[in-house]
């Protein structure tokens, strides 16, 4: 088994953390806060990975006949995908709600909340 | 019906009520659908309080495969719920609390938003249901997912006044960081399941432990990852920045909620993972998860201490003293026995009651003055004495006046911590309490002189009531509320029989295989018993005095003028929290590095 996609997962959650903090624009930064959870689904489907595997589902192959991958990664990746989409809709209504109270989206001009 | 098969219901009695209420809430009078609201979760906090009794014994562990779905030969894909002292309790404490919280914002909100009076009970019922699941599942994803729903749903409950621009604000901020958090709990998840093709705590914590010999890279790696989350959530240095811009912008009985025991479950899902998953021979060595543990504490509890002194602005100024209890929390979670977590338990419970009173009391300012700063209300609430006493009785009991239950916390785990820890809990007490008494002193009794204002920071002037109009005069319930929850306080002081439960949970707590053989074999080992927590001589006499070192800093403060302009070496410590989202993610990744390098 490569060890490529578990770099490719490290790789998109620091990429994603560094967009976020160098981030001039909240829509972005959500955006970024989708690539760090796009880490999550590509290291849990590279740790189901078998090599040689199908996709697990045994209508035309009998079980054990030849190997496949974890199912169970895989339904994690799903409620992984369900949280994900709440979590952006939910900030991105805020970004909205920002957009309509400050008249901007920039966090660099967002200061109201300090010390 | 045995304790066991009440464990889901605990979850999903306000997951119902939730839904019933977004399903009828368009057609629901506004009284009708707080009633219903109330009443589910109320009903939450009987089946808790009745499964906490049933309980044949302080260390017993109900465990509940729910659907049937029991382990085949060692393996599992069921959902296990474990209700063990220490889960049960706390989904007792969210259960009685919410009610708490519910009742105080009866008349908190006079106008609630248009057509749809159900959605703030609904969004509570939920955080209820998110609370309450992720302190009794007995698996590491489920726990993630429970996690993520009191995250979603509190992001949304402090943005929930959306017309205002810093409560949008504070609340995506929350969200952001929170839900990094989340994920990075989720990455240390896929690493365990890496290694040991588990998920539910138990099955992990045996799958490590049949290969001993210390932690490699990998298994270090899961812990800090799953355990960065857990810290976000309990807001440790340096993650906490969240912690007060959501504070200081979310409506007051969220507040309760969020100081009162969400945080807290943050520190319980530390240790939780700790002693179910890491503590074997095959986890964590113990020295290294006390360091950790006991720096980040240090760390947070004096940041937490030297930020809330600082503070104008009331919600802001009680949630930097919640980072500093957490931080007190954490130093009793280092110390890796028993009478440590017991101290811990009694602390949060004590902690959950006072802190959620003193925000009541805030709120009342809130929407009697239409402003929490100060400096600016000196003097004004002269003519709320029942409100001014029990924000004083608040900020005392806070520093740890016996016999309060957060005096008798303070005692029991600084003992169990030992030498300069004592020196720490007195004196991060006291700052905290005096910052309240202070803030008490200057407002109810309009103490010192009358202060100029200064722009540099978040002063709390002009913030809108969370009502439709300044209030004429405080309701009832406002005051009841907070009033119960200081005697609250007190009786987890006074109860002997608490005490004693208590002792038990934590033996229980902190016995690895006694969980492990629980949960997967059925089988009940009584854990090594230990003295229950106890008030001592020491104990008390350290709780006066960081009571009376408390009295003395408020006294001192409001008598001495004050200057426009913040002091010199506090400056760049307040420019670190600067608001900016970008910053706190930086911030996110130097703590992850630090974990690291403090468990290597």
């Amino acid at each position: 088994m490569s060890v490529l996609p578990y770099l490719c997962a490290g790789w998109l959650f620091l990429i994603g953390c560094y967009g976020l903090a160098t981030s001039r624009n909240l829509i972005h930064a959500v955006g970024c806060l989708a690539v760090c959870q796009s880490a999550t689904y590509v290291l849990l489907l590279a740790v189901g990975y078998r090599h040689g595997g199908t996709a697990p589902v045994f209508s035309d192959i009998a079980p054990g006949s030849r190997p496949v991958v974890d199912p169970v990664v895989q339904a994690l990746t799903l409620t992984d995908i369900v949280i994900g989409a709440t979590v952006t809709a939910l900030l991105l209504s805020l970004v909205i709600q920002i957009a309509k109270r400050h008249r901007t989206v920039d966090p660099d001009e967002l200061s109201e909340l300090r010390g | 019906m045995t304790v066991a098969r009440m464990l889901p219901l605990i979850v999903a009695t306000p997951l119902f009520g939730a839904a019933v209420l977004v399903g009828a809430g368009r057609r629901l009078p506004r009284a009708a659908a707080e009633v219903l609201g109330l009443l589910f979760a109320a009903g939450t906090a009987a089946l808790a309080l009745a499964a906490s009794a049933a309980l044949p014994s302080s260390t017993a562990r109900p465990v509940e495969w729910v659907g049937g779905w029991r382990p085949h030969g060692g393996a599992s894909v069921g959902i296990v719920l474990v209700g063990d002292r220490t889960g049960l309790g706390l989904a007792t404490l969210v259960s009685l609390l919410v009610p708490a919280a519910l009742a105080y914002a009866w008349r908190y909100f006079d106008e609630p938003p248009r057509r749809h009076a159900a959605s703030f009970p609904a969004l509570v019922l939920l955080f209820q249901a998110g609370m309450c699941g992720f302190a009794l599942t007995g698996d590491l994803f489920n726990a993630f997912v429970f996690f993520e729903l009191m995250g979603v749903v509190a992001y949304a409950l402090t943005g929930y006044r959306v017309e205002e621009a810093r409560a949008v604000q504070g609340g995506l901020v929350f969200g952001v960081v929170n839900s990094l958090g989340g994920y990075t709990t989720l990455l240390g998840i896929g690493l365990l399941y890496a290694r040991t093709g588990e998920l539910g705590l138990a099955q992990i914590g045996r799958a490590l432990d049949a290969r001993p010999g210390g932690p490699d890279a990998l298994v270090i790696a899961a812990f800090v990852l799953v355990a960065t989350g857990l810290l976000v959530k309990a807001a440790a240095v340096p993650f906490h920045f969240w912690l007060a811009d959501a504070h200081a912008v979310a409506p007051t009985p969220v507040c309760m909620l969020l100081s009162g025991v969400m945080v807290e479950l943050g520190v319980y899902g530390t240790a939780r993972v700790y002693w179910t998953v890491f503590a074997g021979p095959g986890g964590i060595p113990a020295p290294d998860a006390h360091r950790a543990l006991l720096a980040l504490g240090a760390l947070t509890a004096v940041l937490g201490a030297v930020m809330c002194w600082q503070q104008r602005h009331l919600k802001r100024l009680l949630a930097y003293s919640t980072v500093a209890h957490t931080g007190l929390f954490l130093i009793g979670l280092a110390v890796l026995t028993p009478e440590g977590i017991g101290g811990v338990a009694l602390y949060v419970l004590a902690h959950a009651g006072v802190k959620a009173a003193l925000f009541a009391c805030v709120g009342v300012l809130l929407d009697r003055f239409g402003s929490v700063d100060e400096h600016e209300l000196h003097g004004k609430g002269r003519e709320l004495p029942w409100v001014a006493g029990m924000f004083g009785i608040g900020g005392l009991a806070l520093a740890g006046l016996p016999p309060f239950g957060t005096a008798l916390g303070k005692a029991v785990t600084e003992e169990a911590a030992g030498g300069w820890a004592t020196a720490l809990f007195v004196a991060v007490s006291a700052v905290t309490g005096g910052a309240v008494l202070r803030a008490g002193a200057r407002v109810f009794l309009g103490l010192g002189s009358r202060p100029p204002g200064s722009p540099e920071e978040t002063t709390g002037e002009g913030e809108e009531p969370e009502t439709r109009r300044l209030l004429a005069r405080i309701p009832d319930s406002m005051l009841l509320v907070p009033t119960v929850l200081l005697a609250c306080a007190l009786a987890v002081g006074l109860v002997p029989g608490l005490r004693t439960a208590v002792g038990g949970a934590a033996d229980a707590f902190t016995d690895h295989a006694g969980y492990l053989a629980a949960v997967l074999d059925g089988r009940t080992t009584e854990p090594a018993p230990t003295p229950a927590p106890h008030w001592t001589t020491p104990g008390v006499v350290w709780g006066l005095l960081a009571t009376v070192l408390a009295g003395v800093l408020a006294l001192l403060a409001v008598q001495r003028p004050v200057r426009g302009e913040p002091v010199r070496w506090t400056v760049p410590l307040r420019r670190l929290h600067s608001g900016h989202v970008g910053d706190y993610v930086a911030w996110f990744l130097a703590g992850v590095t630090l974990l690291a390098a403090l468990l290597v």
